[in-house]
């Protein structure tokens, strides 16, 4: 049974391995991008056979769907922009291959010294992981001897939102940075979509209240399986979305009430984490009997302050409403 | 191996042949809407067939109506994402290649595409 | 040879092909996608890493960071996708100017440059 895992694993490195070589050298941006969303799909493939199951749910509604849903609205940008005067308008220009001969300009001295770094990089990291890859318990002894004090009962989560709490903390802070860096360069109005179909209206509007429920079972089956905020806010995501594509867009203008709840993840967090500290003495110290109501609330909060970050993220917000 | 095990594993045999069917439409069909065409085929009925050999495996009746339920909702988004493409190919301007087409561009006389 | 070198391996590929890619390509967009490939690279390098005792539970330390990972990914590429149609509506070309500009292969034409 092993030989099969081993082949199956196997093609799966391969696959990985030429899809990524395709996605770069490909001269057709379209193809490119599609390509890399390929390529996630695969990578959660990966996930699962490493025993990460957390990674490859937020795999496949982050790294394929959501960075799919962002390259593709920044083609369509680009096409639209680059004012090549297709004879038909409005969408039908992206679908027009789009080459671009700014690849592969530099001479070949260059080119070759480029590729001889890349395998010298690639030969030392290869020794450095052959030689590192020996049976270690890693840290795996410490958490499960610190998992009754954590609250929940799945490792991962008890990681993310207890030991390492901070780090998750300073990554809802990167989200909001990403998130404004985006709305100030936003100079322009939101890109038109195309006037959706009513099959495209009807499946949104199907779809929105069957995956906010799959996205609150989500987070509720984070403490005691995989799962947690950022798959669920992922998903949500995803879901809003569709929702805006398809001509119903489910969040109200960017006003007060929007930008409180895309806050309110890293505020409930920071407060909960000066809670903590007031009450045991250390940030992010849970008090041991409420923690997994703690993780709860951080965990909500952060499931809909994600959800909104990456809607924003993709959509923007109509013109004006930045200030 | 049961019966069980034995129907399970025809299922997954053939989910095998027909998402080899839809790959090779993929790659080998003319236009955008026999792809989609062929794209059906390996969604359809061979996520079908894969879904009811897993489920029979599952051990329990909430993991096997999760695996049903998921099988639905990729027919209904496959079902919307064809007939989303197809709107964009036509809106687009690509036309079906069809017998007439074939021949015309056979005889390399000038015409509409 | 264990799955975890063996994805081990890939991930030394991926990161190789990520960083060339991020090195030698000219336009911004395939610049994005070769960070997107590096970085997922480095997170499959890390989770192989926590797999490395087979008989073992997974080490959840290393997949809780490649979880942040991944969020803070999609946010890179949010934001540099922002900064690249800002550049373009600025310089009209998605490449850098010592990186297209030069070497006179845009006389094929900005039109068929995005």
């Amino acid at each position: 049974m092993t030989m099969i895992a081993l082949a199956f694993d196997g093609l799966l490195a391969l696959t990985l391995i030429v899809l990524a070589w395709r996605t770069l050298a490909s001269p057709d941006l379209h193809q490119a991008v599609v390509l890399l969303v390929a390529f996630g799909l695969q990578l959660s493939l990966a996930w699962v056979r490493l025993d990460a199951p957390d990674i490859a749910l937020a795999e496949a509604a982050i790294g394929a769907g959501i960075t799919g849903v962002l390259l593709m609205g920044a083609l369509g940008q680009l096409a639209d922009s680059a004012d090549s005067a297709p004879s038909t308008p409005g969408p039908g220009a992206a679908i027009v291959p789009l080459q671009d001969e700014s690849q592969r300009q530099h001479g070949t001295g260059p080119r070759v010294l480029l590729l001889l770094l890349t395998l010298m990089f690639a030969a030392a990291l290869g020794t450095a992981v052959w030689q590192v890859m020996v049976s270690s318990d890693g840290l795996l002894p410490a958490v499960q001897a610190q998992m009754p004090a954590s609250g929940v009962a799945h490792p991962v989560t008890a990681v993310l939102l207890n030991f390492r709490a901070y780090d998750t903390l300073l990554e809802m802070a990167v989200l909001m940075l990403a998130l404004l860096g985006v709305l100030a360069l936003s100079r322009t109005a939101n890109p038109s979509w195309p006037e959706p179909s009513p099959v495209l209206t009807a499946l949104a509007r199907g779809l929105l209240p069957l995956v906010t429920l799959v996205a609150a079972y989500l987070l509720w089956r984070g403490s005691h399986a995989p799962g947690g905020a950022f798959q669920a806010g992922a998903v949500l995501a995803g879901a809003l979305v569709l929702a805006n594509l398809a001509g119903a867009p489910a969040l109200p203008a960017y006003g007060a009430l929007l930008r409180s709840a895309v806050a309110l993840g890293l505020a409930v967090f920071v407060g909960v984490a000066l809670v903590a500290m007031s009450l045991e003495g250390a940030l992010l110290e849970y008090p041991s009997a409420i923690a997994g109501g703690l993780i709860l609330l951080i965990e909500a909060s952060l499931t809909l302050s994600i959800a909104l970050v990456l809607t924003l993220l993709v959509t923007g917000v109509r013109a004006g409403e930045t200030s | 191996m049961t019966l069980i095990d034995v129907v399970s594993l025809a299922s997954l045999v053939a989910c095998a042949g027909f998402f080899l069917a839809g790959t090779v439409g993929l790659l080998r069909f003319p236009d955008v809407y026999t792809r989609l065409h062929a794209l059906t085929k390996a969604d359809n009925l061979g996520l079908g067939l894969m879904v009811l050999g897993v489920a029979l495996q599952a051990g329990s009746w909430a993991v096997a109506l999760k695996l049903a339920l998921i099988w639905l909702l990729v027919l209904a988004a496959s079902t919307a994402v064809s007939h989303l493409v197809a709107r964009a190919a036509l809106r687009a301007g690509i036309l079906p290649v069809t017998e007439v087409s074939l021949a015309r561009d056979a005889s390399c006389q000038p015409g509409p595409p | 040879m264990t799955p975890a070198l063996l994805y081990g391996l890939t991930a030394v590929a991926l990161c190789a092909i990520g960083l060339h890619g991020a090195m030698a390509q000219a336009h911004l967009l395939r610049r994005i996608l070769a960070l997107n490939i590096l970085g997922a690279g480095v997170f499959l390098l890390s989770v192989a890493l926590a797999r490395r005792a087979p008989h073992l539970a997974p080490d959840p330390v290393p997949q809780a960071l490649v979880l942040t990972g991944i969020v803070v990914a999609v946010c890179v590429s949010a934001l540099a996708l922002a900064l690249l149609r800002h550049l373009q509506a600025d310089i009209g070309r998605s490449a850098l100017p010592e990186d297209g500009a030069a070497t006179g292969t845009e006389a094929a034409g900005p039109a068929r440059d995005a």
